[in-house]
């Protein structure tokens, strides 16, 4: 399959009063056509300004430091914003957690969507109200051609995420960055939503960067998995060797601290300590204040490792199953 | 059963303040449309000493606001919330100082203009639970039994992180001494590897100081991890109230099925892609209920019957109740 | 989390606080304007209230003048043969001393009537409001103007008639940021510890509504002042013995034209510097309690 995303040693940091904090911190990954790749981390741990970088939207004091983001064969780090705003909506779309923030709350759906076609492809009002149709459809909102000149707070919040999935689907894109889509939704819209989603990234061979603090729904719908870690990749793999069997002692961590994972009323195993601050960051692991393997070697940065299709950075990565 | 915790029929409305326009319509003879939500809809629990109910459902069902009614934060419209036999409110006031709360962002639940070691002694001092000279080492010792370094009680709130915030938020409320703990989504705001060590501490703590909880929380994971029985709420109503295992294993209610369906699982074998069996539609307005079961417009079993007169909740076998006419038969699974 | 323990609302503001120089210089400036205004006595050559000192031969006499006392009038003097340095040093005093005075009062005043409001509900909220409404919707001169017309003249009388004028745009923050407070979650969980709705309201609504009330304060002072020189300007202010800047402005007036401008722009200088200062500082405390402003 052809490769439309290539991210290459991406550093994005913010530069505030308190000191430089960065942010993403040398990530690189690679996305193919049709491909669900499942971004995981924690608060603070650069998931979200992963995003953002791709899209160019990251604003002051924030700034892309270093790296390539190669779209399509393009490379985006560096172009002029009237450049960026060509290919964002077009080639590469996102999604955001609170679909209110998305939508103009004084526009009809039916204008905000026409105005998102026209911003990079001219056609007739027929044409246009027939691709608005047609993408409405596709998200499963009931009776589209109606619903077309409602207003955002006509519809509830599962029916308002659809039509911002539907509004970044408008112009078939390469890629669409899901920023936590489902996290402010309800489970049985959440799955609704899930269900949608996962037939469509199959169905138009658009690539999707699902964007998550949540393994569970990460797990049911990405191919491909990547764990972040205060700024950096700490593991990545197929989504299903990643989770049965974790290299990386953070991502075991978090796997084992689901309350899913245990015997319901026992202790569940946890992760000592907090994320740490990135604005203090030394030079080696930064997991290794809230690492039972560390050692002594840890003070340095470890390198990326790579197997086949997995790899990780640690200097003492858990044993492969079999392998031990 | 001995009945610690009681909630009994209680009803909780809230109705659009009536402006001066609609006073003025209404003497001149207009209809005004007194729209009332019942947040909460003819409840009653139970909770016996020492055990843990959790509270599921999803947002806008209610779990919050008869959160707040059982603590005594909301005056129930109808209906009356007893702990060991007595009120917990009268008059619109809370009587006892034996129920406390912890709230969900511990971002918004902590003043953030004081030091928080004088947020867990306000309340003991005020009702004489310690003295003033004494709270001091009352404060330290809290912080050390939550887990925080006792030299924190001088900061305040925006020195911590959230997982810090909910340890303090917890030592406050158990300065208090409660018998029984409301914890309304204590750690619904939390990062995964926080909520196992907030989750952590609480089943300690529980378990050290006898605590009778009520645990309202959407996450059915951990609320299926830390309790003993579970009610499941749908639009202000409880559908379905069983021990947890059973609940879980063999859920009678169509709405808890698809619930428990739709959690989202950890899929760790690629071949076996899980067919999500979402539940079709929405939560209808509260506003406007449906008339008979509320589920019924999204429930596949629903009947005639269902859409005329609703349910109510009754109890089948091993102390499981549940309010539908087509409960799926548990009998042998239980 | 940072290393130290004494981070106290109050050092973090300050350290934002000093990074904006202008606003540190303002504040400067208002503290030395201070500073000289209380220690005028000590300062300046002639008491300019002491009517026995003063000599109509030394009237209207520009920067530098040598007068019959003996010493340079470094501003010259006024119609009355004040020298002028002194009466604005003075002056700066009444305006000072009437601007925290009545902003105080306001600021006490206000705050209570707009928190008991919020707290209270119901239909005292309603008639406490509309009528802090309806007062905010005269003009503040005009109210002070009637009621020192009422009051007659004299400190006591002006600061009451510039209280009356201010305390409502106090009330009104207050009632507004106590609306919004309210409704959190702190002030929820202090009241189901249980704790009295009076105690909650102090300890916790009144510290949390302080910000903003801050703002209104600097602002509110630096209008007080200003009110109060227009009252003296327009001769309903203080006694004429007591000349303040708005008095030392009206009492140069009619010699602007004739080339003695002194009198008037001295004082007014000296007005303008004062307000300025205070309303820069009061902007960028503003700008560090708005939450949108923040980096």
């Amino acid at each position: 399959m052809t490769l439309v995303l290539d991210v290459q040693d991406l550093c994005t940091s913010f530069h505030t009063r308190a000191g430089v904090v960065k942010a993403v911190n040398g990530v690189s990954f690679t996305l193919r056509k049709g491909e669900v790749l499942g971004l995981v981390g924690e608060s603070g741990s650069g998931k979200t300004v992963t995003g953002f970088s791709l899209l160019g939207l990251v604003d002051a004091p924030g700034r892309i430091d270093r790296g390539r983001i190669v779209l399509n064969g393009q490379d985006l780090v560096g172009l002029p914003e009237r450049e960026l705003r060509k290919r964002r909506g077009r080639d590469i779309a996102m999604i955001f957690q609170d679909p209110i923030a998305t939508l103009n709350p004084l526009l009809s759906i039916r204008t905000q969507m026409t105005m998102a076609l026209d911003a990079h492809a001219s056609m007739g009002r027929a044409a246009a109200e027939k691709r608005c149709v047609e993408v409405l459809e596709k998200v499963g909102i009931p009776d589209p051609r109606s619903r077309l000149d409602n207003y955002p707070h006509e519809f509830s919040g599962g029916m308002r995420q659809r039509v911002a999935i539907a509004i970044a689907l408008l112009h078939n894109p390469s890629v669409i960055v899901a920023d936590e889509p489902t996290t402010a939704l309800d489970v049985s819209i959440q799955a609704q939503i899930l269900h949608e989603m996962r037939s469509l990234a199959q169905e138009t061979g658009t690539a999707l960067i699902w964007i998550s603090h949540d393994l569970a729904t990460v797990s049911s719908l990405a191919t491909r998995l990547l764990v972040m870690y205060a700024g950096r990749v700490v593991e990545e793999g197929p989504t299903a060797e990643v989770l049965n069997n974790p290299r990386h002692p953070y991502t075991r961590g978090l796997i084992d601290s689901l309350p899913a994972t245990a015997e319901p009323g026992k202790p569940l195993s946890q992760i000592p300590g907090t994320t740490p601050s990135l604005l203090s960051l030394g030079q080696g692991c930064p997991f290794k204040p809230r690492c039972t393997y560390a050692t002594d070697i840890c003070d340095t940065a470890p390198a990326l490792s790579a197997v086949t299709k997995r790899a990780w950075r640690c200097h003492h990565p858990l044993a492969m199953e079999g392998a031990a | 059963m001995d009945a610690f915790f009681e909630v009994e029929n209680v009803v909780r409305e809230f109705r659009p303040p009536v402006t001066l326009g609609d006073k003025i319509a209404a003497r001149l003879g207009a209809k005004v449309e007194m729209r009332s939500v019942k947040a909460v809809n003819d409840v009653s629990l139970t909770l016996e000493k020492g055990k843990t109910l959790g509270l599921v459902g999803e947002s806008g069902c209610g779990k919050s606001t008869l959160g707040k009614v059982a603590a005594g934060i909301l005056a129930p419209t109808a209906g009356t919330v007893l702990l060991d036999g007595k009120p917990v409110m009268t008059d619109g006031r809370k009587q006892t100082t034996r129920v406390q709360t912890v709230f969900q962002d511990p971002f918004a639940s902590l003043d953030p203009r004081m030091k928080v070691g004088d947020a867990v002694a306000e309340g003991p001092i005020e009702h004489g639970l310690v003295t003033r000279a004494d709270a001091r080492a009352y404060v330290l010792d809290w912080f050390a039994r939550v887990g925080l370094d006792p030299s924190y009680a001088n900061r305040y709130p925006h020195q911590f992180s959230g997982g810090q915030r909910q340890r303090i938020a917890i030592a406050r409320a158990l300065a208090m001494q409660p018998d029984l703990l409301i914890c309304d989504e204590p750690v619904a705001s939390l990062d995964v590897s926080i909520q196992a060590q907030v989750i952590n501490l609480f089943l300690d703590l529980r378990r050290d100081l006898d605590l009778t909880c009520l645990f309202i929380s959407h996450d059915l994971s951990v609320v299926r991890h830390v309790s003993d029985r579970v009610a499941v709420m749908y639009l202000g109503r409880i559908v379905e109230e069983a021990p947890t295992e059973a609940l879980f294993e063999a859920p009678a209610h169509p709405y808890t099925r698809a619930l428990i369906a739709s959690i989202p699982k950890l899929v760790l074998n690629r071949e076996t892609l899980v067919e999500f069996d979402p539940i079709a539609g929405e939560i209808p307005s509260p506003l406007s209920p449906p008339p008979g079961c509320y589920f019924a417009p999204r429930c596949p079993l629903a009947a005639d019957r269902c859409r005329e007169t609703a349910p109510d909740l009754r109890t089948t076998e091993n102390g499981r109740r549940v309010a539908c006419y087509f409960p799926v038969s548990t009998r042998g699974a239980d | 989390m940072s290393a130290s323990d004494t981070q106290s609302p109050l050092r973090l503001f300050w350290r934002e606080f000093s990074e904006n120089k202008f606003a540190v210089g303002s504040l400067v400036v208002v503290v030395l304007l201070a500073v000289v205004a209380f220690l005028a006595p000590l300062l300046v050559p002639q008491d300019p209230y002491n009517l026995e000192l003063l000599s109509l031969l030394d009237a209207r006499r520009p920067p530098g003048f040598v007068g019959s006392g003996g010493y340079v009038h470094v501003l010259g003097t006024d119609p009355q043969g004040r020298d002028l340095l002194s009466a604005i040093f003075y002056g700066l005093r009444i305006s000072i001393i009437i601007g925290l005075a009545a902003g105080a009062i306001a600021l006490v005043l206000g705050t209570i009537v707009g928190i008991f409001a919020a707290y209270a509900g119901g239909w005292i909220e309603t008639v406490l409001m509309r009528v802090i409404d309806l007062q905010l919707s005269f003009p503040a001169i005009l109210l002070a103007l009637v009621l020192v017309a009422l009051l007659g003249q004299g400190k006591g009388q002006l600061i009451a008639a510039l209280v009356a004028a201010q305390y409502a745009y106090f009330a009104r923050t207050a009632y507004g940021a106590a609306k919004a407070e309210r409704r959190k979650d702190y002030v929820e969980a202090a009241l189901a510890t249980p704790l009295a709705g009076y105690k909650v309201a102090v300890r916790h609504l009144l510290p949390n509504c302080m910000p903003p009330l801050i703002v209104v304060a600097t602002v509110q002072i630096a209008n007080a002042i200003s009110l109060e020189a227009t009252l003296s300007f327009l001769g309903l202010g203080l006694p004429v013995t007591e000349p303040s800047l708005g008095m030392l402005i009206s009492n140069g007036f009619p010699y602007m034209m004739s080339g003695r401008y002194w009198i008037s722009v001295f004082p007014g200088i000296a007005l303008i510097i004062l307000i300025v200062a205070i309303n820069v500082v009061g902007d960028q405390i503003r700008d560090q309690f708005n939450p949108r402003l923040r980096k």
